[in-house]
């Protein structure tokens, strides 16, 4: 049996259905982000977690030209130091049989016929190579996935210009490769990057390092201090060519990982504030107005003998209902979408296992932050019903006070007819309301401004990058640091339109206790296939002497143009050099430094000499390109450019661009549910105003101004507010979201500002939609017996 | 002034009570000092012009409204420094309420506005047993707005005596009915009186219906003008206006 109390609770949510369910909707949507944010989170922190524990995943990484292999002893006793994995690395060409692009590679080694110690392998299927073995291999997942390879399928491989054929013994995956991205790659090219894995022994062998290494792993024991590790194994590697150990954060694949989790942190803590900061408004706006509609009923269970708590309790439960409908909608919505975000994870998070369960834990926590933030909401005019003295409301609320503004009384004010002056005074008397009404439609119209931005940004960064940046259509770095006369050569390989090589150094970049471990490019003056442009993307022309920086790197070590800053060559001698910068450039994607290309050469103490080359080409003729670069053995790879592209908004469109399109759509439902519930409630206050209108000889027309009016006012000042709190927001998630490897440019196109209040308009033009059936409806002498 | 039996049957007894409350800029002295006593049993009637002061003494003894100074004792009890929760605690347990605009709400039947009140109260009738009291047994299923106003008023005084009150306090209980559907309505009112012996106080403006009362309060200007006993009671059915 219900009691009455609560069957007026009930048959007051049937009535209220249209806002409780707008309202609900919005609860859902901030429950919904919150869920799939922390979800996300969640599993992809534990499986880290799992991966990198259970198949040891080393803290420290270093690269080198050649070390004999005792010096490993002399690693090993490097106080800090726990366990010593030294490997042969070598990067190699594949041929897939059936796939006509150039696929990149590397080969690590393993010990002969075992897992190593350090960076374990997590196979997938069939089995390490055997000991002995120098034609086996294991490879990485992705790949094998990619082009359908399995254990006993053959791959033809170029190691040193050597052409092996080697057996998949294995497929599997390394801590080491969670996102597999090829080196100087920003983004998976499952395709066309392999990583594989070899007996020691061979490998060596192939590559010319018997008895030796040229990379090592390490993992420090408990409590040792990282940076004094890694300055004493530099010490150590420094005359073997090492191009310094890095630790954990600057591995490529940990950092992509750590990026993506600080994303999702910022994700799981904004979006759902706003949501429910929205839902909390129109709860109280909600709440207020029913406890005003009902202060009699109020009064009445007062009179009777129903006591605060009891009055606290009935409406505490009515926005109890309205949270659980919510909560049930988000935690369904959110454990769907997080289903479809794992799929998108899994594609390029590499994990053995990724477990996308809803924990308890986290339904707990949007459940509370839900309630807490209804609760907020709801508070005041829970408190205000309680509160009512029985007596008082029993009376009619006194009528309210109006007074002439300012706005009537000047010119304008007297070309108002009599509704425009009711919309005014209405408007100035509940300035308070106004106010908050205009600032609710501002916040969706500001969310809508927000998933826009993100759009067009995104786009915008793709284009700077691959339209003004990079101009070119291949890229092939080189084995070895080459005489530029090698691009004669390649000038008449078919196709190829235009040819220009550059020279990269791997340097640290130090300004007292900052510094940055990037690469130094040193490229033409003026360079046309690789451009350096200013914030204006006007093409800049590198000086004769000095140093030019990424913007955000200027930053990062806190230079301006002038300083001159230290830089530490990684590379064959070691050195510091003093340089100075001569400006910054304004790139969307890395963080570089670049310098004329004979200028470097000279700080190299070498010639003209160049590692990497890029190429403008016909594209019709790439096939017999390929065919011809493949013969040129010092092309340590070849790179596709425009694949790159696509992977990038591939990538985007994926993952940003899919949360993003969620996110619109429910900023559209925000819209709706706020200018939907200000309609009604306006509607429903006003009704027997508007009937006496009617009464009185009002049009249809001219009473539906009356209210429509005051609502199209207010979404009219709402939108420049949005605008406004939109631009804010966008900078926050731009700053939030900036990243070493790229950061999304702040372009707000005027397309954007119309999308948001557009958006808006159609909302509100959907609820004055529903609203005017409402008007059409009224009933002129039941709304005047209405007592109020 | 004459009292038909002593101070100490009086359920309730006031002193000086005043009331000053504003509404919107215009401040109102609603009670100017009141000293009258209700008595166990009995049916009074408070008559008054509008602006009298009778509603707010009602809501004054009924609890729903605190004077400004002065006293009200119930049994041993000052109802003037009396907390809120005593006050409701009070209402609760003691007070029935019929109002002039009934007051039903909109979103329940007759019958479950019957058992809002019943479903708090210590001992109360069934909503059924109530409603069958006031002749209303076969629209108990009925809501508010499927109902005629003589029937609302009378579901309204179900409510007020469904938990059996020591008090049954009546504000303009005809005031929105024609004169047929009002006896109808005092008819009910007079039996809970007779039969359940309800300490009952009715007000109204309409001084024909001071002929169904035990004794007659008259208010004026925020003051007790006159009290006369009546000694032959008229039934409700007898009256006309």
């Amino acid at each position: 049996m219900i009691p009455a109390i609560h069957r007026k609770l009930l048959r007051d949510l049937a009535e209220l259905k249209g806002q409780v369910a707008a309202i609900s909707v919005v609860i859902g949507a901030g429950v919904m982000v919150l869920i799939l944010a922390v979800t996300s989170l969640d599993a992809v922190q534990l499986s880290k977690q799992r991966f990198y524990e259970g198949y040891h995943f080393a803290d420290v990484f270093a690269d080198l030209t050649r070390a004999p292999e005792h010096v490993r002893e002399r690693i090993a006793v490097v106080p800090g130091v726990d366990q010593v994995e030294t490997r042969v690395r070598a990067p190699v060409r594949v041929e897939v049989a059936g796939f006509a692009d150039p696929v990149r590679g590397q080969l690590l080694s393993i010990p002969d016929g075992r897992q190593p110690r350090l960076n374990r392998l997590h196979l997938r299927e069939g089995t390490l190579p055997e000991s002995g073995r120098g034609d086996q291999v294991v490879i990485s997942e992705p790949f094998a996935e990619a082009h359908g390879l399995r254990a006993g399928d053959r791959l033809r491989v170029i190691i040193r210009g050597r052409l092996e054929t080697l057996t998949i013994t294995g497929i599997g995956l390394s801590p080491e490769f969670v996102y597999q991205v090829g080196p100087a790659d920003l983004l998976p090219d499952y395709e066309r990057y392999v990583v594989m894995w070899m007996n020691r022994r061979a490998l060596a062998n192939a590559f010319g390092m018997d008895g030796a290494f040229n990379n090592v792993v390490l993992t420090l024991q408990a409590g040792a201090d990282r940076a004094s590790v890694i300055d004493a194994v530099d010490e150590v590697l420094a005359r073997y060519g090492s191009t310094g150990p890095v630790g954990r954060e600057d591995q490529v694949s940990h950092r992509f990982l750590s990026d993506e989790l600080d994303q999702l942190r910022v994700m799981a803590v904004v979006l759902p504030t706003i949501f429910l900061g929205v839902a909390a408004f129109l709860l109280n706006v909600l709440m207020a107005r029913i406890v005003r509609t009902q202060r009699q009923q109020v009064a009445i269970l007062k009179a009777f003998g129903y006591g605060h708590d009891d009055i606290a309790l009935h409406f505490g439960l009515l926005t109890g209902a309205v949270v659980l409908v919510g909560c049930v909608l988000g935690v369904g919505f959110g454990a769907w979408a997080a289903e479809g975000l794992a799929g998108i994870y899994a594609e390029y998070f590499r994990f053995p296992e990724m477990s996308f369960r809803l924990q308890p834990r986290v339904l707990a926590l949007a459940a509370v932050v839900a309630v807490v933030a209804a609760a907020l909401g709801t508070w005041r005019a829970v408190a205000g019903a309680v509160r009512l003295p029985p007596a008082q409301a029993m009376r009619p609320p006194a009528p309210e006070r109006f007074t002439q503004g300012w706005l009537e009384r000047s010119r304008f004010g007297r070309l108002l007819d009599q509704a425009g002056r009711i919309i005014l005074r209405n408007l100035s008397r509940h300035r308070l309301k106004a106010v908050l009404s205009m600032i609710g439609i501002a916040l969706s119209g500001a969310l809508l401004l927000l998933g826009s931005y993100q759009f067009t940004a995104v786009d915008h960064l793709i284009d700077i990058q691959y339209r003004q940046v990079m101009k070119m259509d291949l890229h092939l770095p080189l084995t070895d640091p080459t005489s530029e006369h090698a691009l004669a050569g390649l000038r008449h390989k078919p196709g190829v339109q235009y040819v220009e090589g550059y020279r990269s150094v791997p340097v640290r970049l130090v300004n007292g206790l900052r510094d940055y471990r990037t690469s130094l490019q040193g490229l033409e003056a003026e360079p046309v296939l690789r451009v350096l442009v200013d914030a204006k993307l006007r093409p800049q022309r590198l000086p004769p002497d000095g140093i030019l920086l990424t913007g955000y790197l200027a930053d990062h070590l806190g230079v301006r143009p002038g300083d001159t800053v230290d830089v530490e060559i990684m590379e064959g001698h070691r050195r510091t050099l003093q340089v100075q910068v001569a400006g910054t450039v304004d790139e969307p994607i890395g963080l570089g430094a670049y310098m004329e290309r004979r200028t470097l050469n000279r700080l190299m103490r070498e010639g003209p000499a160049i590692n990497g080359v890029w190429l403008m080409v016909d594209r019709s003729l790439e096939a017999e390109l390929f065919d011809a670069l493949w013969e040129v053995p010092r092309i340590a790879a070849i790179g596709l450019i425009a694949d790159v592209e696509g992977n990038f908004r591939q990538y985007y469109y994926d993952t940003v661009l899919v949360f993003m399109g969620v996110l619109l759509l429910m900023a559209g439902t925000i819209t709706f549910a706020v200018v939907y519930n200000n309609a009604r409630i306006a509607f429903a206050e006003r009704a027997r105003e508007l009937a006496t209108l009617r009464v009185l000889g009002f049009t249809r027309g001219e009473v539906a101004w009356v209210l429509i009016g005051e609502l199209g006012l207010l979404v009219l000042l709402a939108i420049p507010l949005g605008w406004l709190v939109g631009t804010g927001f966008a900078l926050l998630l731009n700053e939030a979201m900036t990243v070493d490897m790229y950061r999304v440019p702040f372009v707000i196109t005027p397309g954007a500002y119309a999308f948001s209040a557009l958006g808006v308009l159609i909302a509100a033009a959907l609820s004055v939609l529903m609203i005017a059936r409402r008007l059409h409806r009224l009933d002129m002498i039941s709304a005047l017996k209405t007592v109020e | 002034m004459t009292a038909p039996a002593t101070e100490s049957s009086a359920v309730f007894a006031t002193r000086g009570l005043t009331k000053t409350y504003t509404m919107g800029e215009v401040e109102i002295h609603a009670l100017r000092g009141v000293d009258m006593a209700l008595y166990a049993g009995e049916l009074t009637v408070m008559l008054g012009a509008s602006g009298s002061g009778k509603s707010t003494l009602l809501n004054i003894l009924g609890g729903l409204d605190s004077a400004t100074s002065g006293e009200v004792r119930y049994g041993g009890q000052d109802l003037v420094r009396a907390s809120d929760r005593v006050l409701t605690q009070f209402r609760r347990e003691h007070v029935g309420f019929v109002f002039q605009f009934y007051n039903l709400i909109s979103s329940l039947t007759a019958r479950e506005n019957v058992a809002i009140v019943t479903e708090i109260a210590r001992d109360p009738m069934t909503p059924e047993e109530a409603l069958e009291m006031v002749g209303l047994e076969a629209r108990m299923d009925h809501f508010p707005a499927q109902l005629s106003g003589g029937e609302q008023q009378r579901v309204a005084i179900a409510r007020a005596v469904a938990k059996r009150p020591t008090v049954l306090l009546c504000d303009e209980p005809t005031g929105a009915l024609d004169s047929k559907t009002g006896i109808r309505v005092l008819e009910v009112i007079e039996r809970i009186n007779r039969e359940l012996g309800t300490t009952t106080a009715v007000i109204t403006h309409n001084m024909v219906i001071g002929e169904m009362a035990d004794r007659i309060i008259t208010l004026r200007d925020g003051r007790v003008d006159d009290v006369q006993v009546n000694e032959h009671r008229r039934a409700p059915s007898e009256l006309h206006w």
